[in-house]
């Protein structure tokens, strides 16, 4: 992570945890994986893959808390050791909700191929939200790795268009509903879809202010684009 | 010249401040001990002095009631302001100097002498007391000190019988009994178990109001704990100075953040 301590267990046990986030942000990261291939190719296998990665997710994020809270009551930590150890805790909260967003993706796929309308709807429009969602969580995992502040302002910039891709698609899907009445429980579920996939991007989101807090030591949420963008230059 | 610009660290300090120092160099024989510290220590706070062995922050406190002078080679150039006034300048009184500035020392040091002289002792020196005002002056001092319920019933006792924790709690009662208004403290909790460490700590919470205290620790999680400012220093330089509560979340120097963070090699 970064030049070491004068008590070498110390570096080992941030080693350690931080070797598990960036596991956990791993796991997530085939998690949304598995559902954005369930949505494209409408696969109950991708889909079973999601809820099965969920278990190991949730057991990861108890078991990091847990390493968390042990070495703060431990060794007290302060300064940048002391955000760190903040980031990685907010990091693994965000982590296991964009989990939680994988599996109702998976879930709202099962129900659309349940209901029968999978060829009605336009389930293709999502592919391009899902997979600017997945890249971003890639993209801040990396920045998170390397304490990148210039990518985590791209990731924040990229969070934008996301938001502009679920407006456009909310647009499109009450034409649908209007149109066709019939499509209207499909298309909710498909809303939802679109929601998970929505939240996924702000978390990753917030997993890139994080990045800001921990290397600069500005809390950046809540603030606007050009506050933020003054922080990292 | 009075040097009267204040140093940038100034910007984080709202309060006035009690000690001004300016331009500090002081050097024992040829050993230069402290580098152009430029400092203010502000009113009604607890400002700590943290930094490895031997950095200067035990001698920028010693400068502060020239307890330097009992030793001829050690000389201090510069100027050390208490509430504009130089001390350092060679007309100002002693005496009158160290009733203003009281000093605790790491290791208790009572007087060999009963609980109740230990206190009173020096406050016969600068006021001249009736025997039920000196009486209410050592109760008032051992109640500051947090120590009066312990001691109460055994005032005539020697100093020496109390533990050191309650020794170190005699020592500030003394320190505070002849009402200075700038209490110095050089590593008073080093030989004290966590209990009287944590009731000296609240002690200078609870002094604060009234006095402006400056503590030396090489404990940072004391530091960090009690004080609101703290200053960071290293080889007789003043690395930073500032908000207790930023040094100890994002410290402004890299060398600041590798000593609190325990990267010091």
């Amino acid at each position: 992570m970064s030049d070491k301590h004068l008590s070498s267990q110390f570096d080992s046990e941030l080693n350690q945890v931080s070797a598990r986030v960036m596991e956990l942000g791993g796991l997530v990261e085939a998690q949304i994986r598995h559902a954005v291939e369930a949505l494209s190719q409408f696969s109950l296998n991708a889909a079973e893959q999601v809820a099965e990665l969920e278990r190991r997710v949730n057991a990861m994020e108890v078991e990091i808390d847990h390493q968390l809270t042990t070495i703060i009551a431990r060794r007290q930590p302060t300064a940048r050791d002391l955000r760190l150890l903040m980031a990685f805790s907010k990091a693994t909260a965000n982590l296991e909700r964009m989990g939680d967003e994988a599996t109702r993706m998976a879930r709202m796929v099962r129900s659309i191929i349940d209901s029968g309308a999978v060829r009605t709807l336009p389930s293709g429009e999502l592919h391009v939200a899902a997979e600017l969602a997945s890249g971003l969580l890639r993209k801040a995992l990396d920045a998170f790795a390397r304490l990148d502040t210039k990518a985590a302002l791209a990731i924040l910039k990229e969070d934008d268009r996301i938001d502009r891709e679920f407006d456009g698609f909310v647009r499109k899907l009450i034409t649908y509903m209007m149109e066709d009445p019939r499509t209207i429980s499909a298309s909710l579920d498909l809303l939802f879809l679109a929601k998970a996939i929505e939240r996924i991007g702000d978390h990753s989101k917030n997993v890139a202010e994080l990045i800001i807090y921990l290397v600069e030591g500005k809390d950046v949420r809540h603030t606007t684009m050009q506050d933020i963008e003054s922080v990292v230059q | 010249m009075p040097h009267s610009s204040a140093p940038p660290s100034a910007i984080e300090v709202r309060s006035t401040p009690k000690i001004s120092v300016r331009q500090l160099n002081f050097h024992y024989g040829k050993f230069h001990a402290l580098k152009n510290i430029d400092l203010d220590i502000p009113t009604h706070q607890v400002t700590a002095f943290i930094g490895p062995s031997g950095c200067g922050k035990s001698t920028l406190l010693r400068v502060f009631n020239r307890m330097f002078e009992l030793y001829p080679d050690q000389r201090a150039q510069g100027q050390v302001l208490l509430d504009g006034e130089d001390l350092l300048a060679r007309t100002h009184d002693v005496a009158l100097l160290r009733a203003k500035i009281g000093m605790v020392f790491q290791k208790p040091t009572p007087f060999p002498m009963s609980i109740y002289d230990n206190i009173a002792f020096g406050v016969r020196l600068f006021e001249r007391l009736s025997l039920a005002d000196m009486d209410e002056r050592v109760e008032w001092a051992l109640r500051k000190a947090a120590l009066w319920d312990e001691v109460k019933d055994k005032l005539e006792q020697s100093g020496a019988s109390l533990s050191g924790g309650q020794q170190q709690r005699l020592c500030i009662a003394r320190g505070i009994a002849v009402q200075p208004e700038v209490l110095l403290l050089d590593e008073p909790c080093s030989a004290l178990d966590p209990i009287s460490t944590a009731r000296i700590e609240e002690l200078m919470a609870e002094l604060k109001s009234e006095y402006t205290v400056v503590i030396v620790t090489h404990n940072m999680q004391q530091a960090a704990r009690c004080s609101d400012y703290t200053a960071y220093m290293y080889l007789g330089e003043l690395i930073e100075f500032g908000a207790t509560e930023r040094m100890f979340f994002k410290p402004r120097r890299k060398e600041t953040e590798d000593y609190i963070t325990g990267r010091f090699g």
